[in-house]
């Protein structure tokens, strides 16, 4: 019996010691992991557009990433959240730039961009590479959650977005316009933006499928003023519908002029979200009247009170569309990080790249602001059906936000 | 290679001509071609076209406005003012803030007669202090160094002022507010003119106006003139240059200023910090093209363009067959510059400079 | 003793400094700069803005007076001028009191008045605060005039180091990192800003290191004590210096970390594009401003011919031999005809109207890029995609050596392609620029008449400047396609020309190193500091002013040029000595 004292303690301290061992963390994820320490924070970061002519869409992203940020009080799992910051450009380079500087930072669990498709398609293969998470708030392009490189699709893993694909916005477009005014002509002008280019050629491909004609595609180019010859020339052509996807100020310059071209008295006027904002009926007055837009439908308390915090912490309102899925990005992001990261006992975090990954793949049913979002495996969180056809009334001319609906795809069309 | 004591050491390169002669009849060809077409098929009416040529001349009479402000320039310095676009611009945007209030308060639609002129001083006013600051800061002490260094000085400037006025305003589009007795349009003959078009082509012309008699018929006008001819000179006739050179920045800035306002009532969206730089370019080709240093030059050269612009892209490339023709409408525009330039640098109206420029 | 202040000389002074610090304030740069520590919770860069200025004016102050040897006069109007610079900042702090600025001039914040009044909660406290700081800032800046000049010295630097340090600090970090311990590092470093203790310690020994060394040489530069050498151990340095810049240049990506590498390969390209742009402007006098016209079609050419997706090549066509270094000679010689082309029209055009004429060209190539004519060739807005990176038949040394194609992916390896490119074009660069053709240029840059005169072939020699100044721009366009991978036609802007020119301007026109600073100070700098990038256009534009003001040859300028620039003022300036100098006087340019 005495004998069976030191072999009970030589057990149990063995028991102790496989036991402290079971506590340590273990990395057995594909990719890799990132060890956060005690006193480290975790990192995420941002590659958006806060410089430049469009950097309302950048300084649009980061205030909803600030409040998502703020409604945590910064912490996540009892470890301070850092923010990097890169600035994308809108441009290809600008997105190379800042995703080199991202994926150089190994600590960086998942980044939340970019504005602009032109910097994604750039930014994505370095980001994916480097074994990180990107989920943008505003690439509409449908080419980037495409994997299939024949027909032009350059998706690779690790990339997400909140904000919808365009393939859902001109199909909307085309539906109302052909199902709902019953319009068979078509006129479109884009501004030579990838995004732009991309989204009318949805709505008129969609448009002749229905059984359309489409009569002219035009363009303009950024910083034009005088939109008198184009629009000359569509009223030659005798469309019965002009859909211009682009934005401030050549979208207000159309509207605008459109009212003075002699031929296109009575055309139907429709946009795209670049034109969803307040400053678009405020500065082009009475000629935005009757104007339909397709756009991200937000309602809700909830947005109700996130505005609140927006005039709190940052001021004003917001100035673009896409804050929402700013908002909804970052809380992905950090909802998945706590579900997959591994604490330790002296408050270590040890989470997994590719569980990372697919953990935010998983998404299915989250509702978030922008509606309910679900992953499908090549990155599109959003469906078509937080889109809707806003029409500009007076009341919004008087400075009422937002327009009210007249549309929304029945939910049977959301692919 | 012979030795030749000359400027005829270039013309002996005969191909370089036969090259250039060639363009010269490619262009016209191509021209001729366009138009041909696109008129025989008769895809727009005729009221369509005088609607443009309408259109063009208003919008040309702005960059008429603004290029006066170059070609005073060049005539007296010599040298391209590459930031007058951010001058337009400076008050324009500055303008705008005190037309919103005036908006706002009613007084703009209640009494637009005195409004709009008192918008007018007031973006004149912007401009003229911008180009005086940039006259005395960076172009004063530059006055003697070589061709490139004002020049490069000048696109300094440019952005300088560009994003001066973002950080002072913000990057978001500003509008004027539209003006109630400016909409509508009244009927001349089977075309409906808009009135806002009337308006800012009448409001130009009265300005170019008041400027060719400044020029013509006054004192200063006389010591303007005769420093663009030979400053050295007229300083010893007793000219003080330095005034008379702060006078046409003045001057210039005054004009771009106007035509910011002016601008504002015929396009009133649109108005950030970088709505100079393209007018400015454009301004600075129709200077070009109406005869550098010439003031009716630059008037008719800013008309010119303005049409040019408004009708070419319907009428020659639509022709040509050439999809997306309006998106190439500042294609239309540089290639006239260029054409220009090569073919007769002294503009319509022939510069009244050195030949030396060319 | 009486005290004879200039009360015109302190209340300007005065004024224009405030003016400066209200204008950093209203353009946002002064709050934003707040946000960049550079000691840990002591001193950030927006403080150090807020005190600039009445810094510098207090010196120029005390300057003026520094004949009356009156110290404690000197310091008094360093006061002054600090008190008076306050001026337009209360003004500022008493207009927001009353009417909201903020709806017009969008930087005056909340925040920034806090910044101004010095966080304290009392408005009227804390402009008397400012008030007070801005004197003893101004005060400082004339104790800095009082000091001898050594000491001056030291301590200026010691200041630059310690704040460059402290801005810098996430870079410097990084270089570190490879050679000190993390646990120091730690110690200097908390985040990306510097300890105090540490800031301390850097200006301490900065300063006494700099006053030491300035009292042990005796103002020679190292150049002419080189030069003082006999030739044998000349050339021993020479090849040791030329060596030791070989070794550094090939670690410096291993040195740095990839993200940095990222920056060196655009300063890389910029380089190219500057050796380039400088045949043209910089050896022959052709003020192009449309170099970005070489630069897009080294781009596109590379990118149609080697794209693997539907608008290339090997898609339309089914054959397959196009790869990035069978396509880079390519971009280069097609870059070089249409130089030739474009330069035809424009051999007869001088000065300004030869700079507009290729900034029309410049706009014509973009316009004519995003068309939707050219669409189907070119992809208009949609850019051309799935441009591969340069792959390399490599031999690895294992047991079983193997022969695999090694992608270039990384920064770091492209580095190494970009490196040889320039190394080949400084190279054929500078064989130019002392051959007949360089001085055939040099001569139709200096005046072309005369040149004509003595029997150059003007023509030809225009046309052969712009046609090789293409060369390096298609190359530079063909490595950036690849090394992108998609192309878009918004990356051909008249913005690339006019980095590019400015880069030889200001680092020095006609001379390698002078480009090879221009490029970093104009393009490196900006990446690595983030503040900057907001406000990276004004102070560019603001810079290319300063420099064009007071140094136009550029930083580093040959010789050559700097006679020349300095020539010109010269010539306006001084009394003719002879009547051959009167008549250039009067006929001057």
């Amino acid at each position: 019996m005495k004998r069976i004292l030191p072999i009970l303690l030589l057990l149990t301290l063995f028991a102790m010691l496989t036991g402290v061992q079971a506590a340590q963390l273990e990395c057995t994820d594909e990719i890799g992991c990132v060890e956060i320490g005690p006193d480290d924070p975790i990192t995420i970061g941002y590659m958006l557009t806060i410089s430049g002519a469009t950097s309302f869409l950048g300084e649009d992203s980061v205030g909803g990433i600030q409040i998502a940020l703020a409604e945590r009080d910064g912490m996540l799992l009892d470890h301070e959240i850092e923010l990097v910051a890169e600035d994308s450009l809108c441009s290809a380079e600008g997105g190379q730039t800042a995703a080199q500087n991202m994926a150089a930072r190994d600590e960086v669990l998942g980044v939340i961009g970019t504005s602009c498709s032109s910097s994604a398609a750039a930014a994505l293969p370095i980001i994916s590479s480097a074994g990180m998470v990107m989920i943008s708030p505003s690439n509409t392009a449908p080419s980037l959650t495409n994997d299939d490189t024949a027909s032009g699709g350059i998706w690779q893993p690790g990339y997400f977005r909140t904000a919808h694909n365009d393939l859902f916005q001109g199909a909307v477009a085309a539906q109302f316009a052909y199902n709902e005014l019953g319009l068979t002509r078509l006129a479109t002008i884009h501004d030579g933006s990838p995004y732009a280019d991309g989204l009318q050629a949805v709505m008129a491909e969609v448009f002749t499928e229905l059984g359309g004609e489409v009569v002219f595609q035009g363009a303009i180019n950024v910083n034009d003023t005088d939109m008198t010859a184009i629009l000359t020339e569509i009223a030659a052509a005798g469309p019965d519908i002009i859909y211009f996807p682009i934005f401030e100020p050549e979208g207000n310059f159309i509207a605008a002029q459109s009212d003075e071209t002699p031929g296109l008295e009575n055309v139907v006027l429709m946009g795209a979200d670049g034109l969803l904002s307040t400053s678009f009926p405020e500065n082009t007055g009475a000629a935005a009247l009757g104007m339909y837009l397709s756009g991200p439908y937000i309602e809700g308390e909830a947005y109700d009170a996130f505005l609140e915090s927006w005039a709190e912490i940052i001021g004003g309102v917001p100035p673009s569309g896409f804050h929402a899925h700013a908002y909804d990005a970052v809380n992905i992001l950090l909802d998945a990080i706590e579900a997959v990261a591994q604490v330790g006992d002296d408050g270590t975090i040890l989470v997994g790249r590719q569980a990372l990954r697919d953990a935010i793949a998983a998404t299915s049913g989250y509702v978030g602001l922008t509606g309910t979002l679900s992953c499908n495996p090549t990155g599109d969180c959003a469906t078509g059906e937080a889109l809707a056809i806003f029409e500009i009334t007076e009341s919004e001319l008087e400075g009422n936000w937002p327009p009210p609906v007249v549309w929304t795809p029945p939910p049977a069309e959301a692919e | 290679m012979r030795l030749v004591l000359n400027q005829r050491t270039l013309d002996e390169f005969s191909w370089v001509d036969f090259t250039i002669g060639v363009l010269r009849v490619v262009i016209i060809a191509l021209i001729l071609i366009g138009s041909f077409n696109t008129l025989s098929s008769g895809r727009f009416t005729s009221d369509q076209w005088v609607s443009l040529v309408i259109s063009g001349l208003a919008q040309g009479s702005i960059y008429a406005l603004i290029a006066l402000g170059y070609t005073l320039v060049y005539g007296i310095l010599l040298m391209i003012n590459f930031a007058h676009g951010e001058v337009f611009m400076s008050g324009a945007f500055t303008a705008v803030f005190l037309a919103q209030a005036f908006d706002r308060s009613g007084f703009l639609n209640s009494a637009p007669l005195l409004a709009i002129p008192v918008l007018i001083v007031f973006a004149a006013l912007v401009s003229m202090t911008v180009a005086i600051l940039l006259e005395r800061i960076a172009y004063r002490p530059l006055r003697n160094a070589p061709r490139l260094v004002p020049l490069i000085t000048a696109i300094g400037a440019s952005f300088f002022l560009q994003y001066t006025f973002r950080g002072f305003y913000g990057s978001s589009f500003q509008a004027y507010p539209t003006v109630d007795i400016l909409r509508g349009s009244f009927p001349v003959g089977s075309v409906n003119v808009p009135i806002s078009q009337v308006v800012v082509f009448s409001a130009a012309l009265l300005l170019m106006f008041c400027l060719y008699w400044l020029v013509e018929r006054t004192k200063i006008g006389k010591a303007m003139r005769a420093v663009s001819e030979n400053k050295e000179v007229s300083a010893l006739m007793g000219v003080d240059i330095d005034r008379i050179i702060v006078f046409t920045f003045a001057i210039g800035g005054a004009l771009a200023g106007a035509a910011g306002v002016i601008n504002g009532l015929y396009r009133p969206q649109g108005v950030n910090f970088f709505m100079g730089f393209v007018p400015g370019i454009k301004a600075f080709t129709a200077a070009v093209l109406g005869g550098i240093g010439n003031i009716p030059g630059a008037m008719l050269g800013g008309l010119f363009l303005g049409v040019i612009e408004a009708i070419g892209p319907n009428l020659v490339l639509a022709g040509l067959g050439i999809p997306g023709a309006n998106q190439l409408k500042d294609v239309i525009a540089f290639t006239m510059l260029v054409l220009v330039l090569i073919f007769r640098p002294q503009g319509i109206l022939g510069e009244r400079l050195a030949e030396k420029k060319a | 003793m009486t005290m004879q202040l200039n009360w015109r000389f302190l209340i300007r002074a005065g004024l224009i400094a405030g003016a400066a610090t209200l204008y950093v304030s209203a353009i946002g740069m002064l709050e934003s700069f707040s946000g960049r520590e550079v000691i840990r919770e002591t001193v950030t860069l927006g403080q150090l803005m807020l005190v600039a200025a009445s810094a510098a004016a207090g010196y120029f102050a005390a300057n003026r007076l520094s004949d009356t040897r009156n110290p404690i006069a000197q310091l008094a109007s360093g006061l002054l001028v600090g008190f008076i610079s306050s001026i337009p900042l209360l003004a500022l702090i008493l207009v927001n009191s009353q009417i909201e600025l903020r709806g017009v001039l969008v930087n005056i914040t909340r925040n920034l008045i806090q910044i101004l009044t010095l966080s304290q909660e009392n408005q009227l406290s804390g402009s008397l605060l400012l008030t007070l700081s801005l004197g003893v800032a101004g005060a400082f800046g004339a104790g800095l005039a009082l000091i001898p000049r050594r000491i001056r010295r030291a301590v200026l630097i010691g200041l630059a180091v310690t704040v460059g340090v402290g801005t810098l600090g996430e870079l410097v970090q990084q270089l570190l990192r490879q050679v000190i311990d993390r646990d120091v590092l730690r110690a200097i470093f908390i985040r990306n800003s510097l300890s105090p203790q540490a800031a301390l310690v850097l200006f301490v020994v900065t300063a006494v290191l700099t006053f030491g060394l300035s009292w042990s040489t005796e103002e020679r530069t190292l150049r002419s004590r080189v030069a003082a050498l006999p030739p044998d151990q000349r050339r021993y340095v020479r090849a040791g210096g030329v060596s030791l810049l070989a070794v550094l240049l090939l670690a410096l990506p291993w040195l740095v970390g990839t993200a940095t590498s990222d920056v060196l390969t655009d300063v890389g390209l910029y380089i190219l594009m500057g050796l380039g742009l400088n045949i043209a402007v910089g050896l022959a006098g052709l003020l192009d401003l449309g170099y970005v016209t070489n630069f897009a079609v080294g781009a596109y050419v590379m990118g149609v011919l080697t794209s693997t997706g539907p608008l290339g090549f090997e898609a339309k066509t089914g054959i397959a031999i196009f790869n990035f270094w069978l396509v880079l000679p390519i971009s280069l010689l097609i870059a070089m005809f249409t130089g030739f082309i474009l330069a035809l029209p424009v051999l007869r055009m001088r000065g300004d109207y030869l700079a507009i004429a290729t900034l029309g060209f410049g706009e014509i190539i973009r316009l004519l890029a995003i068309s939707d004519w050219l669409k189907p060739l070119i992809g208009g807005a949609q850019g051309v995609l799935f441009i591969p990176k340069p792959q390399f038949l490599g031999v690895t040394l294992l047991p079983q050596p193997e022969i695999y194609p090694l992608v270039l992916n990384d920064p770091q390896q492209l580095y190494y392609v970009i490196l040889a490119a320039c190394l080949f074009a400084i190279f054929v660069s500078t064989r130019l620029n002392n051959s007949r053709i360089g001085r055939q240029w040099m001569a139709v840059r200096e005046d072309e008449d005369v040149a004509a005169a003595m029997g150059i072939n003007t023509a030809k020699s225009k046309l052969l400047a712009f046609t090789l100044s293409a060369a390096t721009g298609g190359l530079a366009g063909g490595i950036f396609a690849s090394k992108l991978g998609t192309i878009f036609p918004n990356s051909f802007s008249l913005l690339v020309s006019i980095n590019v020119l400015s880069l030889i301007i200001i680092g020095g026109m006609g001379s390698v190193p002078g480009i090879v600073i221009g490029a970093f100070v104009l393009i490196g700098l900006p990446e690595l500091l983030r503040e900057f990038d907001q406000y990276r256009l004004l102070l560019y534009g603001a810079l290319l002013i300063v420099m064009m003001l007071s140094r136009p040859e550029g930083l580093w300028p040959s010789a050559v040029h700097r006679r020349e620039m300095h020539s010109a003022e010269d010539e306006a300036g001084t009394v003719p000595e002879s009547p051959r100098d009167a008549t250039v006087v009067v006929t001057g340019d």
